[in-house]
């Protein structure tokens, strides 16, 4: 097993700026600045939760990592048995070759597998692109991969249609990991699934993750889930991570307001906990068109004069506890305080 | 006297007749909403919870859907005043008998609020079209008036400007509250919520679950809510319904569903889910298995293929009857009733 602190991933300073083009020259009149400064690192072999409401980027942010898009400016290292290699430097050849390392799960498996293709041809793809296995030898590795991931060898010459949404999502999880990638970015893997088998794909990744040495990214709005699988969490909004620490502290002790309300509005349930809901007011804001300084002051519940003029930095306030937020150590916050024992 | 239930439903059956085979997407459902108080409905994909209430406002194409069975009886009285009970399963679904139902004293709120708004319409113009359709008498500059109040009720700020809006210049927050104040521009008795905060996010849908309640209290209508959120139904149910399969296999009062569910699928369900308020588990206990394809239901109790507590010879042979186990608390299971559907007494099954 790898050293418990060693670093699989750095992203500094990410950057991702989509222009804003008007008219017939389609000019550019402003960016879309989906994610704006994150700086993030994950640990081999653990699981780093990215929370956030709808446009904050989470996504964005998954996608520059695997290089889906290439981010406008940033650095994102990525550390390989001693070596260090900048993903977003990379030429196209190399990148080619490099992604075998990282691979992503979707949320919709509905529109993530090509309707015209078998288990045996979606699942074996990735090994023929990169060159793994052909032939016999690639059949018995897409057998041992889908028979991993709960399903049966019998499936492979099926095509997606004839399964229901949870084994599609089996499907995109034997097609991410069956060439061994060493990270994994899970976009919101269980939100379009049932809630009986949300469950069942949850432990499903769980369980992989040990047997197959995974490193996973886990991008999902649900904080629920989130917390049921990472040992840390990074809260975003609009473009900025606000807080980053161990799920149970930021659950127990959140430092961010942003991390409060968001805590505080996961429905419960538990018809006996009548809630003191700090209800958040209005709606997130438009980044492209960020307001000044803090970017959560038009809705934050302790703002001051100096959030709507200065930009709060990340900090660490405790060790292993971030937070970009001016009055982080002056606040108490209410988190989640859990006095029900767990369910029989 | 009046009836203090505003709908009952009886053995409501809503079929589909498809190329493969008959879908029984409700297949018996009863059920009473009382005036004022919410009932939740949850279940799982395919469950029938949506076509139920589709039946109610008589929305199911047709073909394929029918109604092959069953009464939905809406009972107007009230305020001591007795009038008859309206059938709404045997209006004609194109008639105008439902249609001044619908919108008025039956409305509905959906899940994607941008496919329920018409795009080429301003949100003003929808809801005046509601009022002027509904309300006897209201001239239509009176009915803008109403339709700016009507936004302003829930929460739509600059409401004297977002009425000549057109749904795509909205959030999906800002939709869903004009979404809500179209159907409470009548002042419904009824209101038929289809996972109304599915598609939002989280502090949004915190915000649209307030204005809900807050205003139900306001009107005193009654609310059906749907949803497959066990964390949302504590919140705002009185009273909850579980389906699986066309069938309600638990219902109970919020409280007692909650603290002592009964029916195998409400436990794997309740204990399926992460709860943020409690330890954290290392594993997820799962329920086994996958909703079965609705040609392929298993025969006796549709949940024994999945079933921790399955009993050989009983559960495959005959599927139980919804039972009281308890002062207002029904469940459709062999481990407590051994009274099978369909019949009035059972022989004692040994």
């Amino acid at each position: 097993m790898a050293d418990e602190n060693e670093l699989l991933l750095e992203v500094n300073d990410l950057r991702m700026y989509f222009p804003i083009q008007k008219g017939l020259l389609r000019r550019t009149t402003g960016f879309v600045k989906a994610v704006d400064g994150v700086s993030l690192s994950i640990k081999k072999g653990e699981t780093l939760g990215l929370v956030g409401e709808s446009g904050c980027g989470k996504t964005t942010t998954g996608r520059c990592i695997v290089r889906v898009y290439r981010p406008t400016d940033g650095e994102i290292v990525f550390h390989d048995e001693g070596t260090a290699v900048d993903i977003n430097r990379l030429t196209r050849p190399e990148l080619k070759a490099f992604r075998r390392n990282m691979q992503m799960i979707f949320q919709d498996p509905f529109s993530s597998l090509n309707p015209r293709m078998t288990v045996l041809e979606l699942v074996g793809e990735p090994l023929l692109a990169h060159g793994i296995a052909r032939g016999q030898e690639l059949e018995d590795r897409v057998a041992e991969m889908v028979s991993a991931v709960g399903l049966r060898v019998e499936h492979l010459p099926r095509y997606p249609h004839s399964f229901s949404g949870g084994q599609r999502q089996r499907i995109g999880i034997a097609r991410a990991l069956v060439q061994r990638p060493k990270l994994v970015v899970c976009d919101e893997p269980v939100s379009a699934l049932d809630v009986s088998v949300q469950s069942q794909v949850v432990n499903l990744l769980q369980d992989l993750q040990s047997d197959l040495d995974l490193t996973y990214l886990f991008v999902a709005h649900d904080m629920s889930v989130v917390r049921q699988v990472s040992n840390r969490i990074a809260v975003m909004y609009v473009g900025k991570l606000v807080e980053v620490a161990e799920s149970e502290e930021l659950l127990r002790d959140p430092k961010h307001p942003y991390s409060e309300t968001l805590l505080s509005a996961v429905p419960r349930p538990n018809p006996h906990h009548h809630m003191q809901r700090l209800n958040l007011e209005g709606e997130p804001a438009d980044p492209a068109n960020a307001p000044p300084g803090c970017v959560f002051h038009p809705r934050c519940r302790y703002m001051e004069e100096i959030c709507q003029t200065d930009v709060p930095e990340l900090i660490e306030l405790t060790p292993g506890h971030h937070v970009a937020c001016h009055f982080a150590d002056q606040l108490t916050l209410q988190g989640i305080d859990y006095s029900g024992s767990p369910r029989d | 006297m009046a009836h203090d239930s505003l709908l009952e439903i009886k053995n409501l059956m809503t079929h589909f007749h498809l190329h493969e085979g008959i879908v029984r997407a409700v297949d018996g459902v009863s059920f009473d909403v009382r005036r004022g108080q919410t009932l939740g409905i949850i279940g799982e994909s395919g469950c029938g919870k949506s076509v139920t209430v589709h039946s109610i406002l008589r929305l199911v194409p047709s073909p394929p859907g029918n109604i092959v069975d069953g009464q939905i009886l809406l009972h107007r009285g009230e305020n001591g005043a007795d009038a008859p009970a309206v059938d709404l399963a045997q209006l004609d679904p194109r008639g105008a008998e439902i249609r001044a139902i619908r919108g008025a004293e039956i409305s509905m709120v959906f899940q994607e609020p941008m496919t329920s708004f018409g795009p080429m319409h301003t949100i003003g113009n929808q809801i005046i079209e509601t009022i002027l359709l509904h309300q006897e008498g209201v001239e239509s500059t009176d009915a803008r008036e109403l339709a700016i109040e009507n936004l302003r009720r829930v929460g739509i700020p600059r409401a004297e400007q977002i009425v000549d809006a057109y749904p795509h210049q909205l959030s999906g927050g800002m939709r869903q509250r004009a979404m809500i104040a179209m159907a409470l521009s009548c002042t419904p008795r009824l209101l038929i919520a289809d996972e109304p905060t599915t598609a939002l996010d989280v502090t949004i849908q915190a915000q649209i679950l307030e204005l809900l309640m807050a205003l139900q209290q306001e009107v005193g209508m009654a609310v059906i809510f749907i949803t497959h959120n066990l964390g949302v139904i504590a919140e705002v149910a009185d009273e909850v319904a579980v389906m699986y399969l066309g069938r309600i296999v638990e219902q109970a009062g919020v409280n007692e569903l909650f603290d002592n569910p009964q029916h195998p699928y409400t436990q794997g369900l309740l204990s399926s889910i992460p709860h943020i308020d409690e330890e954290k588990l290392p594993r997820l206990r799962a329920i086994e298995g996958v909703v079965p394809d609705p040609y392929e239901i298993p025969s006796g109790c549709a949940f024994s293929d999945r079933c921790p507590s399955f009993i050989p010879g009983t559960c495959d042979q005959a599927m139980p009857d919804l039972d009281e186990t308890g002062p207002g608390h029904r469940v459709r299971c062999f481990l407590y009733s051994d009274v099978v559907e369909g019949l009035t007494e059972v022989e004692n099954g040994g």
